[in-house]
């Protein structure tokens, strides 16, 4: 079943001091995310992101298109009990304390009161403020803010999670363990929703993802999918410092250290390739393929954008 | 109803965490100061001087806490981006608006109480004791207290939709027309024409405070009118109700930056 579902979802700005130029911040978008799955949103600062986030919690209305979240549309105050929401940067009332504010939020997602302060504090633990439980916000880092911001997020067990840019401003460490709690969410089976435009954070966690570029979709699909796509290059490496003048005409990309040599060039010309290194009696190591990450799709359908506009 | 409960004492607590109930201090000051000096310098005049400075400067306390607390409830939680994490929960828009009228309200409330605590010491302490009379004291703090309520309605109301310095400009412009409600109402019945008309749908339009304003009378001991209270406490929620409608009405169709 699908957890998320949108219809044409469009968002349109009137701008301008008489709001008579329209500015669409999201062409219409058909998505669909499954139950379950880890959900990557991509795109650069200004694709749509955020505005489609704030679509998917009713904080901004269509102008046309529809969403569903697990079957209902996203309008129904009923669907929020089953959702989570970590806005990008979050900021709280810094007059609270994070126990203070996390028992808020209880109260206002309808968590009993009989046993809401348990799990207020396993909450807490779970993102390492245990410590800092009664420490009004205005003294917490932004690392810290982060952290009560996904507790807040998970604190009435949605099935549902989103999470605005969950990784910004967080230092490695605080990275790694937002990415371990993205996982334990996959493994307690809830959906995860996330936009980033940090690509690693995303290949590590999603099952698919989708990149959104200028408000809109450009490519929905699993990371192993889309980055076949930007493949087809091969590395070879052998013995011996000389690079045979032949196989730099192949257009290879040719490097030496020490007494290896590599080339990286398209894996059209290997049989080429190597019946040049053959001839030169070079002693073969190796001949395999370049294994290409989320971010070379990322720069490539990116350029490919840039090229269109141009 | 839970909700919008918790939003409210949400909302008196950020009151009290911001100090805003420290102008009772001030309060107590003033009036502590005021019996001493009265009770040196006027013959006679003492319980009026006192009563009259006293709930005048009650109303104008809490009209100041009321104008500029209220005018960031909604828009100041919009600037900071705390409402994301409220409305992504199962809160509707009108129990947002409900439950920061009613933190707001009670807060007045609360601070309205301290404040009469003030008063009534300081008119012990000029007069050595209460009259029948002060009774009607209660009345004219209960008006006020009517007042705030609508006060805070409409900051509200226009923190729906403009910047904290219009919202706090568009309600205090209200406030000091609506004091003058009666004068306006006075002049709509001695002109004619199209200015009649204008003047006359002004003087409805706006809140009539004058009406709740009962200080003076309060003062030389004058008893209330009971058919008073009951029509300023319907005009009161009448009017609360509908800047309070036209406040949810215009935020539940707001897209939220």
């Amino acid at each position: 079943m699908a957890a998320i579902e949108t219809f044409a979802l469009e968002k349109t700005y009137q701008v301008g001091f008489w709001r008579k130029h329209p500015r669409r911040a999201l062409h219409p978008l058909n998505l669909q995310v499954m139950e379950g799955e880890v959900f990557g949103f991509l795109g650069p600062n200004g694709a749509g992101k955020t505005t489609t986030l704030k679509l998917l919690m009713g904080l901004i209305y269509p102008s046309s298109g529809s969403a569903k979240i697990l079957g209902r549309d996203v309008g129904d105050p009923a669907i929020k009990a089953q959702i989570g929401f970590l806005p990008e940067q979050p900021y709280f009332y810094d007059y609270l304390s994070a126990r203070e504010l996390l028992n808020y939020y209880g109260q206002l997602s309808g968590v009993a009161a009989k046993g809401r302060t348990q799990r207020v504090d396993a909450m807490l633990a779970r993102v390492g403020l245990s410590e800092a439980a009664n420490v009004q916000l205005r003294k917490f880092s932004k690392g810290m803010l982060q952290r009560v911001g996904i507790a807040q997020a998970i604190l009435h067990d949605p099935k549902v999670v989103f999470l605005d840019e969950p990784m910004s401003g967080l230092d490695p460490m605080g990275r790694r363990e937002v990415r371990d709690l993205i996982d334990q969410l996959k493994h307690e089976g809830k959906t995860v929703f996330f936009s980033t435009h940090i690509l690693s954070d995303a290949e590590a966690l999603c099952d698919r993802v989708a990149v959104v570029h200028k408000g809109e979709l450009k490519a929905v699909g699993a990371v192993a999918d889309l980055t076949a796509s930007v493949r087809g290059r091969i590395e070879i490496t052998w013995h011996g410092p000389a690079i045979p003048a032949s196989l730099q005409a192949l257009g290879a990309e040719c490097k030496v250290s020490g007494d290896i040599a590599r080339a990286v060039l398209a894996d059209s010309h290997m049989d080429a390739a190597i019946d040049i290194l053959r001839r030169e009696r070079c002693r073969l190591i190796s001949v395999s393929p370049v294994r290409s990450t989320l971010e070379d799709y990322f720069v490539a359908q990116m350029g490919t954008q840039k090229k269109a506009s141009a | 109803m839970n909700r919008i409960v918790s939003i409210a004492l949400n909302t008196f607590r950020e009151a009290v965490r911001d100090r805003v109930l420290y102008n009772l201090v001030a309060f107590a000051m003033l009036m502590a100061g005021a019996a001493i000096l009265v009770g040196q310098i006027s013959i006679d005049i003492e319980r009026l001087v006192v009563i009259n400075l006293g709930l005048t400067a009650v109303a104008l306390f809490g009209v100041v806490i009321a104008i500029f607390i209220g005018i960031g409830l909604v828009s100041k939680e919009i600037e900071r981006r705390t409402l994301y994490t409220v409305l992504s929960r199962p809160v509707r828009r009108w129990e947002f608006i409900a439950g920061k009228f009613v933190g707001l309200a009670g807060t007045l409330v609360v601070n309205t109480f301290f404040m009469a605590l003030a008063v009534f010491g300081a008119l012990l302490y000029v007069s050595r004791g209460f009259k029948a009379t002060d009774s009607s004291i209660l009345v004219a703090l209960y008006f006020i207290v009517l007042e705030f309520f609508i006060i805070t309605a409409l900051s509200l109301l226009f923190s729906s939709f403009s910047s904290p310095l219009l919202s706090a400009l568009f309600t205090f412009a209200l406030f000091v027309v609506g004091s003058f409600g009666e004068d306006l109402r006075g002049f709509a019945a001695l002109s004619t024409g199209a200015t009649r008309w204008l003047a006359t749908a002004a003087a409805y339009a706006v809140p009539n405070f004058s009406a709740l304003n009962i200080v003076s009378s309060v003062a030389h001991g004058e008893p209330v009118a009971g058919h008073l209270i009951l029509w300023n406490t319907i005009y009161a929620v009448v009017y609360t109700l509908m800047a309070l409608s036209g406040a949810i009405l215009i935020f539940e169709h707001r897209n939220l930056k």
